[in-house]
């Protein structure tokens, strides 16, 4: 039965149209004729109440094919084609499973944050061995793409290092651990919940005497409670912790000079002359940030004409392997590890103190630090390195006591560290229990052991003899494939955690991203150990803090979250005993000679191992030897002269019977008789990046010889292994480039850096072409080499702004490396000992640039602004502008190199701001154009002109020493143009005249008067050293 | 009249190789059978197919390599950040040069009324427009993105973008392809005639219909003569100043640069003296074998070999006087970039190519001021090839040794050519060679009705006519 007919007014659907085609003109006239007719109320309101006339229907085209609404009768055979196509076409529709997306607009918007437009920051903190630095993380759109320092955090003030900048590397890595497993199946959290509860209860009756818990150095305070909190419950239990680049002899020598374990923190904003003995402070060590930035203030006194009188720095460095550090020094002196300890005898005695040591005789060098130090009583400042021997430590806090520097320039401070402890020790007596059997369950939270222990504690071995073993770490790594249960960590920027900077300001760890895969955080995984698996980090941090931030907890919390830290957690300084320097101990005396030598040290790129497969931390070149993707064994001239080596031959170090295969790259200023091994390399189970590449010398490593091997053999393998070096002359061949000069020099001529310029810079008016008019702004660039120590963190910084791709050893060995911005490094004077000098190159933005005259399609032009654009869908890539460019500051994509950007993961990363470059196509810095667009328009928007210091290119931001100043030259007070007006200010290359918008404050060395200057004459103009095959 | 005729240096003393242009005893139709049976003759001769054969394998190699750059990009070589430009440039500026000879011998000797130049003109012009295609492939491949290639050309676009005009690539693109198109021009012209003859002479119907359309209906009647006559001088005119320009505007992509080993005044003569220097040792190289094969000595005789020896002589020693200026400027200068350049150029990592250069473009050519030398195929052919790879080797010199060190150390590298570069660089020469062969099979390789015009029935009119008529006309 028909229901009856809901909208009886429509009108009668049309029939099928018999060809209006030949009878429309008249139907038209017939309608017309109709509209004439109708009058007053009966006007027709819209064209559709027309349409309706069943005239006008029928002169209008049909919408529907004739018979689409009754379609025609099908036979038989016909039905069974059009099945048989329609299941054909079905099946073809299958074979591509389309992939599973999910839409899910912003129900509710979140707080602040608008769809493609402004990045939100938010603060978080990142550890390396244990201490925080504060970071600032760029997110878009819940997407965290960039790390900057935090301005408000003690070890930042700002500046982030290589590490916190390639952190975001190490969040979106593909080859990230995604699962959680049990012997490498798949399991889900609540299977790992209930093993644990299982696990734990079989402890209970023996009060958890079989349960240990192995640890990196922990300083955050609510891991810390949390693991104490597990072992009052199981009070046999112990918590273990292991660094393999310990602090143990920081602490050790601590107890020797204090009695107790104390943290000396150092204050350089104070020091007026600084002695390192192998200490790195510049590169790595705890603050060594804030230490970077206090340096570089006391250096750039030394620029200050008038106001010398007692300004300035002078750094004395001792040291045995090459760092960033030593490069920087004034006075510098290479000596074998076991000469450290007399030097510092010796010093204490020539300082009046007792330690044992003779006043040396005719060492020039340590009469003359001793005079200096001793006129300069509490503004000197003693550093020892964490690799050199407890005695030196104790030896290093007398010299400190003896010069009344502490409280001056060294305050001592409770530990930062949740539980100082001897890690060598007790991991000692942690493999002897496993050998013994009496661990029963190991919980291994993050660290690589197996890996990374000392080669005598066979922790490889002796972990198979645990019976229930546990890794939590970011990779599927070494130790994991020999733990039944592996548990994906979760990255930095995906937990809540907390932790305690240097000086011991707390800050906390939040997460930028919910965790990419079934990420847990180490307390998550201790959590399951307790009555309350459930409990998120969240909670878990929240709780340790909701009795500890005052009475308005809520407002605290958020405002430690803002900042980035806790406010007022930094220790206080504490009175100490004075110290006294230990008695000399046999082998110290004994000294003498132990044949070859080896070294180890952490890498600077790869640090302990952690970032093995951090594809940006692998492709930057190591600041001195600006070697990438491969580490060596470093040799000195003479030591590989004596052994017949040369650069990329393999050879074989053996120690006590281990031996390891290593590559040679011979490295001025490494001490002779010695082999310099950088540690993290040659990881055997890691990423795409990690596995494979450079040289393992963890094996050489025993537990009474951590930091160096005396007696090790050298043989020369017979084959060569390639390496990537990016810079293969690191010799001004007498140019005047990277430009320096003693204060002396200086005072007496300040304008020493044009002195030996070939010809005055040629002004606008020598150019055949017209001066690019400049009514706007005049973005320039400033680098200051007297602060510059060569860290590389601008160069990250660039990496990470700019969606620069890592191309790979291949790629850098052909001299195809994308880095924007790259700090050059030269030697000078004597090759045994060499003067270092930095230099960063950007693109110099040249006024009359020479890639611009060249460009056949215009692909690269003059900005108004003085900028010289890219235009990338311009370029046609015939690398014209690269060959003219005398800065070589342009990087081409020889291939198409960005596609890395299409890993699922990897998409995350770029900077949406800045296009990602096609193959073929040339680029290079733009001073972060996008930057200077997005003040523009913030002023624009207030109707003003940008303010000095508005605009800062990544590389200025994050530079530790403020070496790098970006502004408007055309704001005659902006800081730019006021170093510009400094007599140190330069151009490279200016005798070409191309004017360049980058200039260079020269660089300012405090050499002692005492000591006789390196020959500053530049080394032979040809290479004496046989180039390799590379590039 | 047959007396004066004698006085003509042509056709003098039978026998005498030092002097004649075209051996004794020929006579027009002789000519024309000698020259036009090789195109017409059924029987390819069996060396062609082994050179076909061997030549096209190389193309395919092109053509492979070449798929392979566009498939993967331009990495494939071993071109690099500081050496952007390596083996594609190096290529282009020597084929260029190559491409030189035949324009000059075609029109600049036509002008100056060599009329030796007759018989090597019309293989020399090939040769240089296959050169010039050679030539014309690399700057296409060498690009980032080839495909974007038409950015070079000032056509109308939405954007209204134009090339930028200052940049010397973009004078380039106009230089070579005004060359090649009036190389192409100059050389079809003067094929005309020739087509007509072998159109008359085929047998075949295939041959008859292709060569009869190529011919465009030439009948030799007066009035065809007398505007062949006018268009080729005409040509000739144009095509002279473009000798000259396009290896100056080739010099410019070096000389407009900064580049110590690149800025540099003396490189626009040095260049076209350089091209003009190559081009005739190509010239050599492919006259030589083809005398010998096609039994062509009566036509490219000892007197053409003697002439080219000479003009190769005389633009060796232009360019040895380029080699010396920029050693010396480079001092003088005081600039101590050029002079550390000089210094890497001699003792650096490439100092062998510099020393090898000087061996085949300097000393190697000195044995030409000796007759015995002059007038010896073989010992020509030798030097004409060792000529070819020593300019091969300056174009090397010049783009590979002043980019790989210029201003800061930090920067320089090494430029090691890869399987790819040298892959792309042989099948050029495949190209050309598949070329070549396909020209002295299908088309008559010597100019027949000019060679006609050598033996003295040619002459129709005394000399004191041909005074009178040329005092006549202004």
């Amino acid at each position: 039965m028909k229901p009856p007919t809901l909208l009886p007014s429509l009108p009668p659907a049309p029939g099928p149209a018999k060809d209006p085609a030949p009878s429309a003109p008249a139907d038209f006239a017939s309608l017309r004729r109709r509209l004439e007719e109708e009058r007053g109320r009966g006007r027709w309101r819209s064209l559709e109440e027309l349409a309706a006339a069943p005239e006008f229907e029928a002169a209008l085209p049909p919408e529907f094919a004739e018979g689409a609404d009754s379609p025609a009768p099908i036979d038989r055979r016909e039905a069974f084609r059009m099945l048989g196509v329609s299941f054909a076409l079905a099946g073809l529709t299958a074979c591509t499973r389309q992939p599973e997306e999910k839409i899910v607009p912003y129900v509710r918007t979140p707080e602040d944050v608008v769809p493609g437009g402004t990045p939100l920051f938010f603060a978080t903190s990142m550890t390396v061995g244990g201490y925080a630095t504060g970071l600032l993380v760029e997110s878009h759109q819940g997407r965290p793409t960039k790390a900057e320092g935090n301005a408000l955090h003690p070890a930042s003030l700002g500046a982030a290092d290589v590490f916190g900048q390639a952190s975001l590397y190490g969040l979106y890595d593909p080859d990230r651990s995604q699962t959680l497993t049990y012997l490498e199946e798949i399991r889900p959290w609540p299977a790992f919940l209930g093993a644990m509860r299982t696990a734990v209860e079989a402890q209970k009756p023996s009060r958890g005497a079989g349960l240990r818990i192995l640890t990196e150095t922990v300083t955050s305070p609510t891991l810390a409670a949390q693991i104490q909190a597990l072992l009052a419950g199981l009070p046999e239990a112990k918590w273990v912790q292991w660094e393999p680049l310990s602090r143990d002899a920081v602490r050790h020598g601590a107890r020797l000079a204090f009695g107790e374990p104390v943290d000396v923190v150092p204050n350089l904003s104070r020091a007026a002359v600084i002695l390192s003995l192998g200490s790195d402070f510049l590169g790595h060590a705890p603050g060594h940030l804030r230490m970077a930035r206090d340096f570089a203030a006391r250096r750039r006194e030394l620029a200050s004409i008038e106001g010398s009188k007692g300004g300035g720095v002078r750094l004395y460095v001792v040291e045995t392997a090459p760092t960033i550090t030593g490069a920087n020094a004034d006075h510098r002196l290479a000596v074998r590890p076991s000469e450290v300890e007399r030097l510092a005898r010796s010093l204490m005695a020539a300082l009046g103190g007792t330690g044992g040591g003779s006043p040396s005789t005719g060492n020039a060098f340590l009469s003359a630090v001793a005079s200096d130090l001793a006129a300069h009583r509490g503004s000197s400042l003693i550093l020892v390195g964490d690799e050199q021997p407890p005695a030196v430590h104790a030896l290093g806090h007398a010299i400190n006591a003896a010069l009344g520097n502490f409280a001056q320039t060294v305050t001592a401070i409770d530990p930062v560290e949740a539980r100082p402890a001897d890690q060598l020790a007790e991991l000692r007596t942690l493999v002897e229990e496993m050998e013994a059997g009496r661990v029963d369950t190991l919980l291994i939270l993050g660290g690589n052991p197996v890996y990374d222990a000392p080669a005598d504690f066979r922790f490889a071995e002796r972990l198979a003899k645990v019976r229930l073993r546990v890794h939590l770490s970011l990779y599927a790594d070494e130790t994991s494939t020999l733990c039944q249960w592996h548990v994906p960590r979760a990255h930095f920027l995906e937990s809540w955690s907390d932790a305690r900077a240097f000086d011991g300001t707390a800050s906390i760890v939040q997460p930028l991203i919910a965790p990419l895969y079934d990420g847990r955080t180490e307390h998550e995984v201790l959590g399951a150990l307790t009555d309350r698996p459930e409990r998120s980090s969240y909670e878990v941090v929240r709780d340790f803090w909701r009795t500890r931030l005052g009475p308005d907890f809520e407002g605290a919390w958020r405002r430690a979250l803002h900042d980035g830290l806790v406010a007022d957690t930094a220790f206080p300084a504490r009175n100490v005993p004075r110290p006294e320097a230990p008695p000399a101990a046999e082998e110290a005396r004994a000294g003498g000679e132990t044949g070859l030598e080896a070294l180890f040290r952490g890498d600077p790129n790869l640090y302990d191992g952690r970032f093995a497969n951090n594809g940006w931390l692998h492709e930057l070149p190591r600041p001195i030897t600006k070697l990438s993707w491969d580490n060596a064994a470093l040799f000195s001239i003479a030591t590989a002269g004596r052994l017949g080596l040369k650069k990329e031959d393999v050879v074989r170090i053996a120690f006590r019977g281990a031996s390891i295969r290593a590559a040679v790259w011979i490295e001025p200023g490494v001490p002779d008789e010695t082999v310099l091994l950088h540690l993290g390399n040659g990881r055997r189970k890691s990423g795409r990046f990690g596995t494979g590449l450079g040289f393992d010398a963890y094996p050489l490593r025993f537990s009474d010889a951590l930091w160096s091997a005396p007696g090790v053999e050298v043989r020369k393998e017979g084959d060569t292994w390639p390496l990537a070096c990016t810079q293969l002359h690191q010799n001004m061949v007498g140019r005047d480039l990277a430009r320096a000069a003693d204060v002396e020099e200086f005072r007496r001529d300040p304008d020493f850096a044009h002195r030996d310029e070939l010809e005055k810079e040629p002004s606008a008016a020598d150019s055949l072409y017209r001066p690019y008019p400049s009514d706007t702004y005049a973005w320039g660039l400033s680098i200051d080499l007297n602060a510059c120590i060569g860290c590389n963190a601008c160069v990250l910084a660039c990496q990470a702004e700019n969606n620069i791709p890592v191309v790979g050893k291949d790629q850098v060995r052909r001299g195809r490396e994308m880095h924007w911005l790259r700090v050059d490094h030269y030697y000078g004077g004597n090759p045994e000992n060499p003067e270092h000098f930095f230099q960063p190159v950007p693109c110099m933005h040249c006024e009359d640039a020479p890639c611009e005259l060249v460009c056949p399609v215009g692909a690269t032009v003059h900005s108004a602004e003085g900028l010289n654009d890219m235009i990338y869908n311009r370029c046609v890539g015939t690398r014209y502008c690269s060959n003219n460019c005398p800065y070589k500051v342009r990087r081409f994509n020889f291939y198409h190199y960005s596609l890395q950007f299409r890993a699922p993961s990897m998409k995350m990363l770029p900077n949406p701001d800045v296009t990602v470059r096609w193959r073929g196509v040339m680029e290079k810095c733009t001073y972060c154009v996008q930057r200077i667009q997005g003040a523009k328009i913030a002023a624009d928007i207030e109707n003003r002109r940008v303010r000095d210091g508005e605009i800062t290119t990544a590389c200025a931001q994050t530079c530790p020493t403020q070496a790098i100043v970006f502004g408007d030259l055309a704001d005659a007070d902006s800081r730019l143009s006021r170093r510009r007006r400094e007599p140190r200010s330069y151009a490279l290359l200016s005798e070409l005249g191309t004017r360049p918008r980058t200039s260079y404050l020269a660089g300012l060395r405090n050499p002692s008067p005492k000591l006789p200057r390196p020959v500053r004459a530049g080394w032979s103009e040809l290479e004496p050293e046989k180039e390799t095959g590379q590039r | 009249m047959t007396d004066s005729s004698r006085e003509l240096p042509r056709t003098s003393s039978p026998g005498d190789p030092d002097r004649d242009i075209i051996g004794p005893g020929y006579t027009f139709a002789s000519i024309t059978d000698k020259i036009s049976q090789i195109t017409l003759s059924r029987r390819t001769p069996r060396f062609w197919f082994v050179g076909f054969a061997l030549a096209f394998l190389l193309t395919m190699v092109l053509f492979g390599a070449i798929g392979w750059l566009f498939l993967k990009g331009i990495g494939i070589w071993g071109v690099n950040i500081p050496i952007g430009w390596g083996f594609a440039i190096v290529n282009f500026v020597w084929w260029i040069g190559i491409g030189h000879a035949g324009t000059l011998i075609s029109a600049i000797l036509l002008l100056l009324h060599q009329e030796w130049r007759t018989s090597i003109n019309r293989f020399a012009e090939a040769m240089t427009l296959f050169a010039v295609a050679c030539a014309g492939l690399f700057p296409l491949l060498h690009l980032g993105r080839p495909w974007l290639a038409y950015y070079l050309l000032p056509y109308p676009n939405t954007m209204a973008l134009w090339p930028q005009w200052r940049s010397p690539l973009v004078w380039d693109v106009f230089a070579v392809s005004t060359y090649g198109t009036v190389s192409l021009l100059f050389w079809y012209v003067g094929l005309i005639p020739d087509l007509a003859t072998l159109r008359d002479r085929a047998r075949r119907k295939g041959f008859q219909i292709v060569y009869g359309m190529l011919a465009m209906g030439w009948r030799g009647s007066a009035r065809h003569w007398h505007r062949y006559e006018t268009a080729y001088l005409l040509l000739a005119g144009l095509a002279t100043p473009l000798v000259i320009s396009v290896h100056t505007v080739v010099s410019f992509d070096f000389t407009i640069g900064i580049v110590p080993g690149w800025h540099s005044t003396i490189f626009p003569p040095y260049f076209v003296a350089g091209a003009i220097y190559s081009g005739f040792a190509m010239v050599l190289t492919l006259a030589i074998p083809l005398r010998a094969v096609y039994g062509l000595e009566d036509f490219i005789t000892i007197r053409h070999l003697q002439n080219m020896a000479k003009i190769l002589l005389a633009t060796g020693l232009i360019v040895a006087y380029g080699y010396l200026m920029e050693t010396f400027i480079g001092w003088y200068s005081g600039n101590p970039f050029d002079w550390y350049m000089v210094k890497n150029r001699l003792l650096g990592p490439y100092g062998p190519t510099y020393w090898l250069l000087i061996a085949c473009n300097l000393l190697s050519p000195q044995a030409l001021w000796w007759k015995r030398v002059r007038s010896s195929p073989w010992r020509l052919f030798l030097i004409a090839l060792l000529v070819n790879t020593g300019m091969w080797l300056e174009r090397f010199v010049i783009v590979v040794t002043s980019l790989h060190r210029d201003f800061l150390p930090s920067s320089w590298g090494m430029y090691v050519p890869t399987i790819w570069d040298w892959a792309t660089f042989i099948g050029t020469l495949g190209l050309f060679a598949a070329l070549f062969f396909l020209f002295i099979r299908f088309l008559p390789m010597i100019s027949i009705f000019e060679m006609r015009t050598l033996i003295p029935e040619a002459d129709v009119e005394t000399p004191a006519e041909t005074r009178s008529r040329r005092e006549a006309t202004p």
